[in-house]
Parts: C-alpha cells; structure tokens; sequence
C-alpha cells in the first residue's frame, strides 16, 4: 500500500491554480448534476452525491496530505448515528441534524486525529482503524443506535421550516447543495496557501518542518476538516434513507471510500466523484444481476491498481498532457 | 342551483366511483413480484437464489398468469446493506412497478424495506429476517412475517426442552443487542416453564476462540447450553463445542437459537449431532412437504430450508389473495389475505394476525447422529409440535399499534 501511494504521489505534483480544464470540468459536473434526476433515479443519484462528498472528503487526507485513514467509517457512520438520533428522537429540523452530526464527527476527528498523527505510515492508518473499530463496539452495544437494527424510520421533516423533504426533487436538490457546499470548500482548501503547505509535507514532511512549518498543526486541521465534511455526507445520508445503521460505521467502509479514492484517482478533485458513482452503480445495478457483486468490485479494483494506477481521472488527465483538472 | 350542486356532487362521486373500479385490476398488466435478499454473503445459503426459486414454483403452480395477467419474478441481491435494500426496493416500486417483495433476509434491511413498503401500500412477504420488532412496534398494514421470529425461536427452544427434561440452563450470548434480547427471551420462556437459569456467559461478536466460554458452560453442570447468538459465531461455538465433546458426553446438550438447515449441512452431522433447535418447516414430515421438496431439490440441488418454503408459501398465499380480491392494489390485498387461512404444504390452517404475524406450527428438532441419518438431508428428528398459538405472540402482546 505505502509504496502504491508513493508511486501516485510523485504522478500528483499539483498545479497551484484551477487552470481552464477544471472550471470547464466543474461546469460540467455541475449540468449533470442538475438535469441527472430527470434522467436518473433520485434517489439513486442521492446516494452517489453523498458518497461522492465522503470520498472527496477522504481525498483531501489522502491526496493532498498524504495521510491514509482507515478509520473514516467512524466520522461517516456516526454523524448518521447522531443525525438520526437528533432528529428522530429529540425532533431537532434535518438542517440541524446535519449540522449537529457534522460537529461529532469533526469533535471525534479531533480526538483521533491528534492521537494518529503523531505517527505515519501504516502506524497512522492502523491507529485510525483500532479507534474507528472502537466506535463501531460502542455502535454496536449503546441503546440509542438499536444495536444491528439501527435506528430507522427518520423523519425528513422540513428544511429551514419550509421545503419538505419528503419530496424526492426538494430532497434531491438539498443534497446536491450539501455536496456543492462541500466539494467547494475542499477546492478552497487545495488552491489556497494551507493546501499548498499541505502538499509541501505530503511530498516532503522534514523539509517542510525545516522551513519552518509546524506540520503536526497543518495535519490535525486537514484531519479535522476530513473528518467534518465525512460526517456532513454521514449525516445528509441519514436523512436521504432514512435510517443509520452499523454498515456506515463498519470497517468495510473505510475499505469501501478508498476503493472509490484510488478507482477515480488519489489527488484529483474529480476522481473521487467517478470513483464514488462507479462504486455505488454497480453495487446497485448488479445487484439485480447473478454476477457476486463484491467479487466484480475486487477484479475491478486489482485491474485498477496492475493497470491504471492513477485512477480513472488521473489517468484521463495523464494522457490530455501531464495536465490535471 | 342546489339540485346543480347535487347532480355535481354526484358526478364526482361517480367519477371517483370509476377511478376505484380502474383500481380494480391488475397495475401495470402485470404482477411483478421482487425477491429482494442476500445472494453472495452469509444468508446466501439460506435464502438467496434459493428463495427466487421457490417464488418460480408458486408461480409456476398457478400457471404463470393471474387474472389473466402474466406474473414476473425479479429479484436482486441487497449485499446486507439497509440503504442499497431500501433503494432497491424504492426503485422496483417507483420505477419498475413491482407489486410485492419477498424475503429480505438481516432484521436491519428487513426493518428499512418494512418503511419504504409502508409508505408506498406495497405488500412485504418477510422470510429471512428474526426480529419480531417487524410484528411489534415497527408493524405495517401491509407487511407480513411468515416462517419464523425471535419470538417463536425463544418460545419453541425455551419452553420445549425444558418440556423435553432439560431444566437447567445456561446461556452463551452474543454481547450485543440481538443476543440479550434473544437471552432474556428464552430465559424468560425457561422459567415460565418451570427451569432455572444457572449462569450466562458474554462473549463477543465474531469471537475466533470460544474455550474460555464453552469451559464456563461446562463446569456450570447445566443440563442445556442456549447458544444465544448467530452466523459465524453459533457456527465457531457449535464446533468448538463438538471439540471439547461438549454434547457427545451425554451430560450437555447444545440448544441453537438460530439454526437453519443449511447451517446443519454446512456443519455436517458429526459435528452437530444431538443439538436441539426450532424450525417452521422440514422436508421430512409428510408426503406433501416431501413432493415439494424433492421438486425444489430437483432445481437447486439442495433441501429448502424453512425461509425458502416460507418464500413459497407466501407467494401462494398472495395470488390467492389477488384472485379472490380481483385486484393487485397493496391495502386491498393485504386484507384479503388476513381473512383468508393458509393452507399449503408449508402451514395447515395458518391464520395471519392483524399485525401480519402469519402464526403457524412450529417444530421442535433434534439433529441427528451420524449412524441414524438414512442419506443426505436426513438431519433432523422431530422431536415435538408447538402449536402456533404458543410459539407467537398475541396481537395484544405484540405491541403493535395498528386496529385489530
């Protein structure tokens, strides 16, 4: 693993600014987005939003910090915990929910995060993984999450008061501002000058250090962010379904955000979209089909890693001239 | 202006009167039936494609079309996950017009499906999942539990080895919800019936090494050990337990409380010889459940555990419904199905509550050793009948809130 992340992060040299191709991407993207749940099912095109914001999420550690998590199951299911218990139990508005979830996760992204990145490597990822197997335990036994029933039948109540969600179209559009929300702010981050110290310690950390950064502060704030955004789709997807259960918390999860990471390609912006659309399509459309879906997804990925190890976008942008959107 | 008023009222009337008789056939022009379950995991073998292929036969039965409209099998695989179970099947009745689910296999997929199916009117055959919660707080007009629940598995192995002699108990739970509860239950039906509990023991889910535990059950001097748990974990016990001649001793008996046919032929008899469990269905009972068995067999190659000939049953069950109701709208049915008993090869005179409980014989079964079994598939010794009205809960005890 530690040495397929080298390879990808010398590929990943980032340009400083959104060059052209990016905007025209993001334009695109955009179209798509809007006109998708004419042509698609909604809720269906939901569920790929809020897994696309999760892995951009878990991106932003990855492509930009050079920090692999294991653990970000924890900051996604359990904003979906507590966005659920919120809403359901104490009546709180969804927007609220949402909030509240995305605050756990950033709190308990604080606490792993200055636990983890006192090491690196495989230690880091191993000691995001023990902690994240500690909230699934304590998923798994407290009384509010209903155990492996979960907590079901959530409300989706009104936003702000005044849209009901339980219109698919209001539903869908709240979701995609929510992914919008998020996948701006994760540009933000990247082309501003803490993206660029990021990238400074992803590509050499004692360097960085020795020009006089504290990188340890740099990594726990890329970590916080990460986790808080993770809870931000953890907690919309709560809401869009309708319940929480332990398959957001369990540690195939966080297996399940790398895969579509490293499918759609680590350290580009889009490629964690591909990847997630990709993941959640053929989980849905092959299920339908006599075809083993996780067996079709483990080919897929070893295809991915022997043959394309940048990823679907990275190899795309690779091949239009070194340039990446 | 007045008489205007009434010839309008009564035009509407009319108008909404045809609407309903529109309602009156078959959405669609035809009756999708979708076996929604899990086809590459862990209830693979219980269910999955298994299920798909008991609803065929049932479909088969009544010779593919229902009041003259073809009937069509769809089916799908929900990986264990609530949100892919809950898209699915969101998608199958929004999109692809289908009339009834079958199965869903995993109390928290099942519990998802039952709010999707509530808020659309569509009918919820329910095979594989255990919770009774489905009957109980989170029941639905149109939802049905058919061939087991916790509550009958706790009545059925509880109360009837304690029936059979087995007074002292002692319980290895699973240390999550679902193994406390399936605990209390049974501990409760054990002292209801006049045994005592000696001890429990906590272990935890997907423990690799049971010694530790199975030690403890042992030198307790319990008469039964109740394996409160399920999957991996009642598989691991049960041959950690055959390991240290647990049962073979002939001091211990092991008590499944969530043991499927499957399971016994995974494990193979010797390893789970003389454990004692509770089934809604065995081949081995009758001519009736034979033929249809050995059809099944004939298909698939294996013997239908009692989620796939509870999979036919209810779809059965269902066409009759639509027949005699002469529509396939999801409320309509649902009632017609409640007045009707079943009577098939999976139940005789089963009667389905208000909660959608479809209460039914259950069977008390003993595995049998190696030197008794005649071939294969011949794994269980009926060792007693519970009769429906002990094995599940009234509809006052359910706890659910829907008219009855």
């Amino acid at each position: 693993m530690a040495t397929e992340i080298q390879a990808v992060r010398r590929d990943t040299a980032a340009p400083a600014r959104p060059a052209m191709p990016g905007l025209l991407a993001l334009a695109v993207l955009l179209l798509v987005l809007v006109a998708a749940p004419y042509v698609l099912y909604p809720v269906f095109v939901m569920k790929v939003l809020c897994f696309a914001l999760f892995a951009c999420a878990f991106n932003l550690l990855i492509g930009f910090a050079g920090l692999l998590s294991f653990g970000h199951a924890a900051f996604f299911g359990g904003a979906a915990y507590i966005t659920a218990h919120t809403v359901k139990v104490w009546g709180l508005p969804p927007e609220l929910g949402i909030l509240l979830g995305t605050a756990f996760s950033a709190t308990l992204g604080l606490a792993f995060g200055a636990l983890a990145i006192r090491r690196q490597g495989i230690y880091f990822a191993m000691i995001t993984l023990a902690l994240s197997q500690m909230v699934f335990f304590m998923a798994l036994q407290l009384k509010f999450t209903g155990g492996e029933d979960g907590i079901q039948a959530v409300p989706r109540g009104h936003l702000f008061g005044l849209i009901d969600l339980s219109q698919p179209m209001a539903m869908y559009y709240t979701v995609l501002a929510v992914f919008l929300f998020g996948f701006v702010v994760i540009w933000r981050t990247v082309h501003s000058p803490f993206g660029q110290v990021l990238k400074a310690i992803r590509e050499n950390e004692p360097r960085a250090i020795s020009l006089g950064y504290r990188t340890d502060h740099y990594k726990l704030m890329a970590f916080v962010l990460s986790a808080a955004l993770a809870g931000l789709a953890g907690g919309t997807k709560a809401i869009v379904f309708q319940l929480a259960t332990l398959t957001d918390v369990q540690w195939q999860m966080s297996g399940a955000v790398v895969l579509m990471t490293l499918l759609g390609g680590i350290g580009t912006l889009f490629g964690p979209v591909v990847g997630a659309a990709l993941v959640v399509t053929l989980e849905n459309y092959l299920a339908a089909s006599n075809l083993p879906v996780p067996v079709v997804i483990g080919v897929i990925f070893v295809a991915c890693v022997l043959l394309f190890r940048r990823g679907i976008v990275g190899e795309i942008a690779a091949r239009l001239g070194g340039k990446r959107p | 202006m007045i008489a205007r008023l009434l010839a309008g009222a009564a035009l509407a009337a009319l108008a909404v009167g045809s609407a309903q008789a529109q309602q009156g056939k078959i959405s669609g022009d035809v009756v999708k039936i979708g076996v929604l379950n899990d086809r590459s995991g862990l209830y693979a073998d219980l269910g999955g494609e298994g299920s798909a292929v008991a609803v065929r036969m049932a479909v088969e039965e009544v010779g593919g079309k229902i009041l003259g409209k073809p009937i069509e099998v769809v089916s799908a695989d929900h990986q264990n996950k609530p949100d892919i179970g809950s898209n699915l099947s969101r998608e199958w009745i929004d999109r692809d017009g289908v009339d009834v689910i079958v199965d869903v296999p995993n109390s928290g997929v099942a519990l998802a499906v039952q709010e999707v199916t509530r808020e659309k009117k569509t009918i919820f055959l329910m095979q594989g999942p255990a919770t009774s919660r489905l009957t109980g707080d989170a029941c639905s007009p149109t939802g049905f539990h058919w061939a087991y629940d916790t509550r009958a598995l706790a009545v059925g192995t509880g109360q009837a080895i304690v029936k059979e002699g087995g007074k002292s108990w002692f319980f290895l739970t699973a240390d999550y919800a679902f193994g406390h509860q399936l605990e209390t239950d049974t501990a409760a039906q054990v002292k209801k019936a006049g045994g005592t509990v000696v001890g429990a023991v906590r272990a935890p889910l997907n423990t690799a090494d049971f010694s530790s535990f199975l030690l403890q059950a042992q030198s307790s001097g319990a008469q039964v050990i109740g394996l409160a748990n399920a999957g991996g974990d009642t598989i691991t016990s049960i041959k950690q337990a055959s390991e240290f001649g647990l049962t073979q001793s002939g001091q211990q008996k092991l008590a499944g409380l969530l043991i499927f046919l499957s399971d016994v032929h995974a494990l193979g008899l010797q390893v789970a010889q003389d454990l004692v469990l509770t089934t809604g269905f065995y081949w081995d009972m009758d001519d009736e459940k034979r033929a249809w068995s050995e059809k099944y067999k004939a298909k698939t190659g294996k013997m239908p555990t009692m989620v796939q000939a509870g999979s036919y049953s209810s779809v059965k069950h269902y066409l009759k419904a639509i027949e005699a109701a002469g529509t396939d709208d999801g409320p309509t049915v649902a009632a017609k199905m409640k007045e009707m008993p079943v009577n098939d090869m999976f139940a005789k005179n089963g009667k389905i509550l208000p909660n959608g409980r479809m209460v039914h014989d259950m069977y008390l079964a003993r595995v049998k050793k190696p030197s008794e079994s005649k071939g294969p598939w011949d794994y269980y010794e009926i060792i007693r009948t519970i009769p429906g009205d002990e094995a599940f809960a009234t509809m006052a005890e359910s706890g659910c809130k829907l008219p009855g």
